[in-house]
C-alpha cells in the first residue's frame, strides 16, 4: 500500500536509483515550504535555513527505508519540524521552570490560590510587536520540552492536533492536555508583564 | 446555582474545551453560570486567550509558504552533503 501520487513515487524511484536531477528536484520543490515550517518553529531565518539543512541530510540518509507509507511531503516535513526542535532544543539558554511552580493551584473547596490581578485584554498592535514576539519565544523556553514542543506546534506553527500528535509520535490526548497544560504555564510567566 | 464552589477549578480545567465549544451542553451552561459570577475565572479566562492570541500571533510573521524559496547557496550546500 502506498499513499504517494504517481508524480511522487517517479521522483522516489528516481531518488532511490540515486538519480541526482532528482535529488535537485526534491531539494527545490519542496524546500520553500520546508524552510518556511522551520521558520516557523524557529523564528530566524539562519536557524531555519541549518533545520533544512539537517532534514535533508536525514532524509537522504533514510531514502532507502522509505517505503511511500506517508505522502513524501509529509516525511520530509515530519524530518524538518523535528529538526527544527532540536535545533531549538539546543538555542535553550535559560533555566527550566517547573510546571508545578506555573500551574494554577486551587484549594479545596474549589477556590484557585492567589489570583493576581486584573488582565486587561491586550490590543491587536501590542500583541503584533517584534518584541513581543521574542519575548513570547523566550517564555516557551522555560517551558518543559514536552510542553514547549506542543505549544510551538499548535499555537505558533499553527499544525492541528492531529499533525501534532504525528510529528511527535505522541496520542492526540496528550497532544490536549499538554497544549492546555503549555498555555496555562505560558500565562502564568506573561501575568508578570500583562497584569495590571 | 450555588455558585463558586469546585467550579473554579472545573472551568479552568476545561477552559481549552469550553474556547474550542467541544463542551457538551450541560457543562457549557454551568459553565457561562459560573463565568457570570465569578471575576476570577472571567479574568483567567481573558488571559488564557491573550495568552493564545499572542502565541498565534508569534507565528505569523512567517515567511509565507510556498512562496518563500530556497536561497541558492543553501540548496548548493544541500546537494553538495550527499556527495560522499
Ligand atoms: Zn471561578
Amino acid at each position: 500500500m502506498t499513499s504517494l501520487s504517481i508524480e511522487e513515487s517517479e521522483l522516489l524511484s528516481a531518488l532511490k536509483r540515486g538519480d541526482s536531477d532528482a535529488y535537485e528536484r526534491l531539494v527545490r520543490e519542496y524546500g520553500g515550504r520546508l524552510y518556511a515550517a522551520a521558520y516557523r518553529v524557529l523564528g530566524r531565518e539562519t536557524d531555519a535555513q541549518d533545520a533544512v539543512q539537517d532534514a535533508f541530510v536525514s532524509a537522504f540518509r533514510a531514502l532507502d527505508t522509505f517505503e511511500g507509507q506517508s505522502m513524501l511531503s509529509t516525511w520530509l516535513y515530519r524530518i524538518t519540524v523535528n529538526a527544527a526542535l532540536q535545533i531549538l532544543r539546543k538555542r535553550r539558554n535559560r533555566p527550566e521552570r517547573s510546571m508545578d511552580d506555573l500551574l494554577p493551584g486551587f484549594y479545596e473547596d474549589g477556590h484557585r490560590k492567589n489570583p493576581k490581578p486584573t488582565w486587561s485584554p491586550l490590543s491587536d498592535e501590542r500583541v503584533q510587536q517584534e518584541e513581543t514576539r521574542e519575548l513570547i519565544r523566550e517564555k516557551i523556553s522555560e517551558l518543559p520540552e514536552d510542553f514547549s514542543n506542543v505549544i510551538t506546534l499548535r499555537d505558533i506553527s499553527g499544525l492541528d492536533t492531529e499533525q501534532t500528535a504525528q510529528v511527535l509520535d505522541i496520542e492526540p490526548g496528550a497532544v490536549r492536555t499538554r497544549l492546555h497544560r503549555a498555555r496555562q504555564a505560558l500565562r502564568t510567566l506573561l501575568e508578570e508583564e500583562y497584569a495590571t | 446555582m450555588n455558585d463558586s464552589k469546585d467550579t473554579c477549578r472545573e472551568v479552568i480545567e476545561f477552559l481549552a474545551s469550553y474556547l474550542d465549544e467541544t463542551l457538551e451542553e450541560q457543562a457549557r451552561s454551568k459553565f457561562d453560570a459560573h463565568l457570570d459570577v465569578c471575576p476570577y475565572c472571567r479574568d483567567y479566562m481573558t488571559s488564557y486567550e491573550d495568552t493564545i492570541r499572542l502565541a498565534r500571533s508569534t507565528g505569523s510573521d512567517a515567511i509565507c509558504d510556498e512562496l518563500a524559496p530556497l536561497p541558492e547557496q543553501l540548496v548548493q550546500a544541500i546537494l553538495k552533503s550527499r556527495e560522499p
